[in-house]
């Protein structure tokens, strides 16, 4: 039977995800210390544990409404109140999903019609360009610069709208290079959005996790960017809550309601347990998200001061947990570097280019990982480059 | 401080150059401020933390709990002045127990000799009225590192995307 004639000719076009590739090296060899992982490595707090321990000892074990249960989108939109300064009404602009993922396809799909132009800034998460491929549109690629610590600036953005252009995806603090938009930097987008009437799917998903002076600011909560934005976020990162796949999108009604249709036909509702353990954290888990936070700022600094201490010019990350070192020194390409590091010292991170291709010189670094941990796979950087030297 | 000494005492192979990064002060600060608590007793010292149980021949350890009747001036610290001058015993507590006051960590070469220090040496303080002798089987947890090993110890996270 010859296959290709029959699949979906859009899906056989996509690539398998780029980060694959060094995680199927890594397993096939022993004693790799990795800082690859892009999860966080603390488990859930306890007492949110305990509330879905607890659900299930009620026999709490059917469907929820398909938005999602009341009680978790009042928490979600009383969240965004006293968190970002935005007010969602619960019962018509949140949509509970599965994972931030889901809620990203869902938003996509339900905005994009055939031919129309998504731009997508990279290097970021590797999800967007092929959702926007299946949905029909047409991935236009910004590329971020370092100079600009990787943020989108407004010539950027500007440069790369067309008559085409429908959505914009703001995918900030950025994985893979740590950046964050700042309220000014949102303010100059915003500017843009607004003269050429185009939508925005902001990805939040790392909202929690900033450092340094400034808290993450909603790009929702820049004047008149709500009704024409949808803020994607999650339990995932914030409260270290990824195996529970639950996540949401916040937005106008008109939107909200369309991405429940397709969330409803094919997901039906977002898990249970999840819903009930996540009521939990938002109720009470703003000193867990507090102390993990703590914690990765510490490792980002030890690992930031390391690579700029070997010479890897890495520009400070102030958010998620990533630093994004250039490799340039080297003299080798992303991919080139990362085979050679995890064949000579066994530490596995991830090219750049996983991310786009303007991740060419550059590498993903996670932090998520313990202070030890981080410290011995620093020295064993180190030791590659000086027996590179 | 807090924070600095939370850091020693996960690794103290952090290098002050290490340290400074993750607590955000000059090298120079760090080493003085480490200076300090040792002057002022609060850094007591350096050691590597060693599962003995992995060492051949390397003997027993036994937790004693000792029941003591306290001095009317120098209450406990007398007593157990004498149970820590004894150089196989390792730490000495104070506790607030109702079974007993003091407990002493000892290790020893065999279980005979732990028991025979404790009926010989122990046992017969004046002040001491009983013991216990607990001895330790499998150390799971000791310093803050997990002795014990387990496949929960490794990655369980999962490789994706």
């Amino acid at each position: 039977m010859d296959y290709t004639k029959i699949l979906n000719q859009k899906i056989q076009q996509l690539k398998p995800s780029g980060i694959r590739r060094f995680f199927d090296i890594a397993n096939e060899m022993d004693h790799v210390i990795s800082l690859s992982i892009g999860e966080p490595d603390f488990t859930t707090p306890w007492h949110v544990r305990q509330e879905g321990i607890e659900s299930l000892r009620r026999g709490r074990t059917w469907y929820s409404p398909n938005r999602g249960f009341a009680e978790l989108r009042t928490q979600i939109s009383k969240y965004f109140a006293r968190r970002f300064d935005v007010e969602y009404n619960p019962d018509d602009e949140i949509v509970v999903t599965v994972g931030g993922s889901e809620a990203i396809d869902l938003c996509i799909r339900s905005v994009v019609d055939n031919g129309d132009e998504v731009l997508i800034p990279q290097p970021s998460f590797v999800c967007y360009e092929p959702m926007t491929r299946m949905a029909g549109g047409v991935p236009v690629i910004i590329k971020t610069k370092s100079e600009n610590e990787f943020r989108l600036t407004a010539e950027e953005l500007e440069a790369a709208i067309t008559p085409k252009t429908k959505l914009l995806i703001l995918p900030f603090p950025n994985n893979p290079t740590g950046a964050v938009m700042r309220r000014e930097h949102l303010e100059a987008i915003a500017a843009v959005v607004e003269k050429h009437d185009i939508l925005v799917l902001s990805d939040e998903i790392y909202g929690e996790l900033t450092y340094g002076r400034e808290r993450h600011v909603s790009f929702a909560s820049i004047k008149n960017m709500k009704e024409r934005t949808v803020v994607v976020n999650g339990f995932s990162k914030s409260y270290a809550m990824t195996g529970w796949r639950l996540g949401y999108a916040v937005g106008p009604e008109p939107i909200i309601t369309q991405m429940l249709k397709l969330h409803q036909y094919a997901i039906m509702s977002a898990p249970s347990t999840a819903q009930y353990a996540a009521v939990e954290a938002l109720k009470h888990g703003d000193s867990d998200i507090e102390r993990m936070r703590e914690e990765y700022d510490i490792r980002r600094r030890l690992i930031v001061d390391g690579f700029c201490r070997m010479g890897l010019k890495c520009f400070e990350p102030e958010g998620a947990f990533y630093v994004f070192p250039s490799i340039e020194i080297s003299g080798m390409g992303s991919e080139e570097f990362c085979e050679q590091l995890i064949y000579s010292q066994r530490v596995a991170i991830v090219p750049g280019t996983a991310f786009g291709e303007c991740g060419e010189g550059f590498a993903r670094v996670s932090y998520s990982y313990s202070l030890n941990h981080i410290k011995e796979a620093l020295e064993r950087i180190e030791k590659f480059l000086d027996e590179k030297k | 401080m807090n924070r600095l000494l939370e850091l020693l005492s996960e690794n103290a192979e952090f290098t002050p150059s290490e340290l400074a990064a993750m607590v955000g002060e000059s090298e120079e600060e760090v080493v003085r401020k480490i200076d300090e608590l040792k002057a002022s007793g609060i850094i007591k010292g350096t050691k590597t933390i060693i599962d003995w149980e992995k060492v051949p021949d390397s003997g027993v350890r036994a937790i004693i709990e000792l029941k003591v009747t306290p001095k009317p001036e120098t209450g406990f610290d007398d007593i157990a002045k004498i149970v820590m001058s004894y150089e196989n015993v390792e730490n000495v507590y104070l506790a607030a127990s109702s079974r007993y006051d003091l407990i002493a960590m000892v290790k020893g070469s065999t279980i005979q000799e732990i028991a025979e220090f404790v009926s010989k040496r122990l046992s017969t303080l004046d002040a001491v009225i009983g013991t216990a002798t607990n001895f330790v089987l499998t150390t799971y947890k000791q310093g803050g590192a997990v002795f014990y090993d387990d496949s929960e110890e490794e990655e369980q996270r999962s490789l994706i995307l």
